[in-house]
């Protein structure tokens, strides 16, 4: 299984929203090597002809009758808001977002 | 004078029933004992004032939603979040006019196995404060030994419950995958996380399950949950108990465990059960990888709601929106959180999936299939729960691959979706040894007998010696 780069570290970190500094680029490279490493023996075992497993019980989907009832009232739902202006959560504008 | 050391949640019921003391007589006995021990063992990260009432009082581990009550999963990104609900698990402990106490430490997002991974710093194991309680439950664990709460609760991702309860010497469940509601809860690995009951005896575990176990229409995992049955037998006539080969030979394994763990399988010879090896070959070697893929690759997701748009911590620094997402993850998650968020990202990125999170996801498949074909034969299996005892505080800190192997013998039965359940069966160089018990899905209340009869025939002092 291919090594981590330090281009690919970066790349997963943009993926990730995470902007990291040098001395922990330096740390976690050298981390994520080793436990990617260590992961990577899922890769010994031949399982071509086996089902993933996704959720351990064998529950099919739950249905719920579609019926009005209260929601959480907006001044509690801006409670814990870093930032509101009015009804609304405030963000710093959209610059580099993608 | 009540003595917190000694006081199961059980006789505490039976004092207010029976109105011998008042909930707030109680509630202050606890108070008093945190007052006492917490500075020294660093077990709550938030106490609670007296809400008034006369039910037991329980303690709540920091990933466990709280209605105003500060609730921060021993994260830096949380610090100052105060819930507008209440999580279903501690709505239907208040509806028993159970008193919550506090909020307990954990490893951040419950990522780790020694509560040194907190941002508000570790807690102290009560049997010798310069070893772990383990983690990430260490806090719930350790208060509940050292008499600073009766019971608590915890979350268990692979091994969060037990193995805390090994390392403190006390009872811990992980329950049956989708047997407990995790609304509310912050949630870590969605087919993994199960809330779960910490207490002194295998009693008070049973009841407290059985307080939140059940069917939530919040969280459509949950499931309709047998009636639980409050254990009393002594013996395990009947009972065939399996010993998997591999959970209690492992390398890592150190003697004074092992010893101690055959000898609790001696006993249940003894108590009557018909005792076997048998054999799980590939879910040791394969469980710890398989896991530390899954884990990460939902913790990527699940982590991606902190983000500082709607709550908790938010970067003063930002100079456009991309930037303040990216600085504040950066300055809110500390150390853990990001390689397992890493490592997540890149086992489900394009390219990789297959090779990394759909493998796994296989492997999980076939240690389910190894789980059932011993249940096939044995009614429980028998192993170690931690292969080692309490270790030093800042052992493991520097390795994370060191730290993840603390979980290698809880680990395969949580990706089955099982059901463990922690007994302390003896000391090893004064520390206390767990056992670990495995039932198939739904057997809660075999293990609550199993865990019963051999607590009564072990006769295991649950208070630290250094606190008697």
């Amino acid at each position: 299984m291919a090594e981590i780069t330090r281009e690919q570290l970066l790349h997963v970190a943009h993926l990730a929203r995470l902007e990291l500094r040098e001395d922990e680029l330096v740390r976690l490279e050298a981390q994520l090597r080793d436990i990617l490493a260590a992961v990577s023996k899922v890769s010994e075992l031949d399982l071509s002809d086996v089902p993933p497993t996704s959720h351990p019980l064998d529950v099919v989907n739950v249905w719920g009758e579609d019926e009005p009832r209260p929601c959480l009232p907006v001044e509690e739902a801006l409670a814990n808001a870093p930032e509101r202006e009015g009804d609304f959560f405030k963000v710093p504008p959209g610059g580099g977002a993608s | 004078m009540i003595d917190t050391l000694r006081l199961t949640a059980e006789a505490a019921k039976g004092l207010l029933d029976r109105k011998e003391i008042s909930g707030e007589e109680l509630f202050a006995a606890y108070l008093a004992a945190i007052g006492e021990r917490d500075p020294e063992l660093h077990c709550y990260l938030h106490v609670c004032e007296d809400p008034g009432g006369d039910g037991i009082p329980i303690a709540i581990k920091d990933v466990i939603g709280t209605k105003g009550i500060p609730t921060t999963a021993g994260s830096r990104i949380l610090e100052g979040y105060v819930p507008v609900y209440d999580s279903t698990v501690v709505a239907r402990c208040k509806a028993r006019d159970m008193r919550i106490l506090g909020k307990t430490n954990t490893d951040e997002f419950a990522m780790g196995s020694s509560t040194e991974n907190s941002a508000y710093g570790p807690t102290h194991n009560p049997w010798d404060p310069t070893r772990v309680p383990g983690g990430s439950g260490g806090g719930s664990a350790a208060a509940v030994s050292a008499g600073l709460a009766p019971w608590a609760l915890g979350s268990d991702t692979g091994g969060s419950i037990k193995q805390p309860s090994a390392l403190c010497g006390n009872v811990g469940l992980r329950p049956t995958y989708g047997t407990v509601s995790r609304y509310g809860i912050v949630a870590f690995a969605s087919s993994l996380d199960q809330v779960g009951p910490v207490a002194r005896t295998v009693r008070d575990c049973a009841y407290l399950y059985s307080i939140i176990a059940g069917r939530d229409p919040c969280d459509t995992t949950t499931v309709d949950v047998p009636e639980v049955v409050l254990p009393e037998g002594t013996d395990l006539k009947g009972l065939r108990v399996g010993i998997p080969r591999e959970l209690n030979e492992h390398a890592a394994i150190e003697p004074g465990v092992r010893e101690a763990v055959q000898r609790a399988i001696e006993l249940c010879r003894e108590l009557g059960a018909e005792v076997g090896e048998c054999s799980l070959p590939r879910s040791v070697d394969f469980g710890l990888p398989c896991y530390y893929l899954v884990a990460p690759a939902e913790a990527s997701s699940n982590l991606a709601r902190y983000d500082g748009v709607r709550f908790g911590y938010r970067t003063p620094h930002a100079t456009d929106r991309l930037d303040m997402y990216k600085r504040t993850r950066d300055e809110g998650f500390g150390d853990e959180p990001k390689r397992r968020i890493l490592v997540g990202t890149y086992a489900l990125s394009a390219g990789y999936y297959d090779a990394y999170y759909g493998q796994a996801q296989k492997v999980r498949t076939v240690i389910a299939r190894e789980h059932a074909d011993a249940f096939e034969h044995f009614d429980v299996l028998v192993t170690p729960t931690s292969p080692t005892v309490a270790f030093e505080l800042g052992g493991r800190t520097a390795d994370p691959l060191a730290m993840y192997a603390s979980d290698l013998l809880t680990i395969p039965s949580c990706m089955a979706g099982l059901p463990g359940l922690n007994v302390p069966c003896g000391l090893s160089e004064g520390l206390p040894v767990g056992l670990q018990l495995i039932g198939p899905q739904f057997a809660e209340n075999t293990l609550f007998r199993v865990g019963h009869a051999l607590e009564q025939a072990i006769g295991f002092d649950t208070v630290p010696e250094r606190l008697r």
